[in-house]
């Protein structure tokens, strides 16, 4: 198992060599954690277009580099949050927003899974109502027919 | 029986439905600049020594935008074809972004370039890289920090955008120009810009 783990922790480190360099190139905020801080949430609701699967936060592509730099920037300037995710707005569209915003065309994406938990509820609902109409009909009692017939048949049974 | 009809209706939506969404290119982000003025800039051009643009130089001419870099694989793929575009001479600028030349390149470890030569070492690959594939630009500004292109919401290189005679982005194309792209898409809206 040692070996395993110090073999991992080369690779690791072998891999990790441009992050940290990318870190210390970043640092120009690190004296304020109050900014630093922000810079973290703010990137957190970004989406990375080169990797879209993660966020500028997270990702270590080129670009994320630059947009980190960017929020940086605007947030040394005093701008605000609102402003800071508006400027990623105008240049990428919606789809940078991790929490797409509500409206027209993301209604769907919205209210979709509701409105399917919504039609699942009626149609197991009507259901349910309909299979136990079914079953009280069916336990009715036996008209005085069939209840003859039900005694010939046991009748036949028994005597058999 | 009418309900299995309900049932099979409604399957065969979801199968519609996801079909279309698995068949959807998730790297084509529709731009929001589409219908929005070029974002302003005013960079230094390639080769012209002392010279800068910007877009409003080129107000009343239809023109196209072309993002690209030596590093950039899928830019020489495109490149024949503007080539081919310049030289069937329409009339149409292409103007160069040329986007990070050397700090977008993964190859190249910014550490080690000294700040005063990034510049003339950007310069030289970026020519030289015109020389070997042909230059088929009107002229080529050079976006050494990357700064331009995110204004533009550059986030794969190549992109071409479509600029109409009074500023307006009306086409944005990410990923590298085909002939088919530049017949069916491209050609058909300049002419159209044009009249």
């Amino acid at each position: 198992m040692k070996p395993f783990f110090s073999s991992l922790l080369l690779v690791l480190g072998l891999i990790s060599g441009p992050v940290f360099a990318s870190a210390t190139n970043e640092a120009a905020l690190a004296d304020d954690p109050v900014a630093e801080k922000r810079l973290q949430e703010l990137s957190k609701e970004l989406r990375c277009l080169v990797c879209q699967n993660e966020t500028i936060a997270g990702s270590n592509a080129e670009l994320a580099v630059d947009l980190r730099r960017e929020i940086r920037g605007m947030i040394r300037d005093g701008r605000s949050d609102r402003e800071i995710l508006d400027f990623m707005v105008t240049r990428y569209g919606d789809f940078v927003l991790y929490r797409p915003p509500v409206k027209g065309i993301t209604l769907l994406l919205w209210v979709g899974p509701l409105a399917l938990l919504l039609i699942g509820i009626i149609a197991m609902r009507s259901y349910l109502k309909r299979r136990s109409s079914q079953v009280a009909s069916a336990s009715r009692p036996l008209s005085a027919d069939e209840a003859r017939r039900a005694e010939a048949l046991l009748k036949e049974m028994n005597d058999k | 029986m009418n309900r299995y009809f309900w049932v099979l209706g409604a399957f065969i939506a979801l199968v519609v439905l996801l079909a279309v969404g698995l068949n959807l290119n998730p790297r084509e982000v529709p731009s929001p600049l589409v219908g929005k003025p070029a974002p302003a800039f005013r960079l230094a051009v390639l080769g012209q020594e002392g010279q800068t643009m910007g877009p409003e130089d080129l107000k009343g001419k239809v023109w196209l935008f072309n993002v690209w870099a030596s590093w950039c694989v899928s830019c020489r793929q495109e490149h024949p074809v503007l080539v081919d575009f310049a030289r069937r001479g329409n009339g149409t600028p292409i103007v160069g972004l040329n986007y990070k030349e050397l700090r977008g390149d993964g190859g190249i470890d910014m550490r080690r370039v000294p700040a005063e030569q990034e510049v003339p070492l950007a310069l030289e690959r970026a020519s030289g890289w015109l020389k070997t594939h042909g230059d088929p630009y009107l002229l080529t500004v050079m976006d050494i920090d990357g700064r331009v292109g995110i204004d533009y919401g550059v986030y794969g290189v190549p992109e071409t955008y479509v600029i109409d005679k009074t500023g307006i982005i009306r086409m944005k194309h990410t990923g590298p120009i085909s002939p088919q792209i530049l017949n069916e898409k491209i050609l058909p809206l300049v002419a159209e810009l044009n009249k």
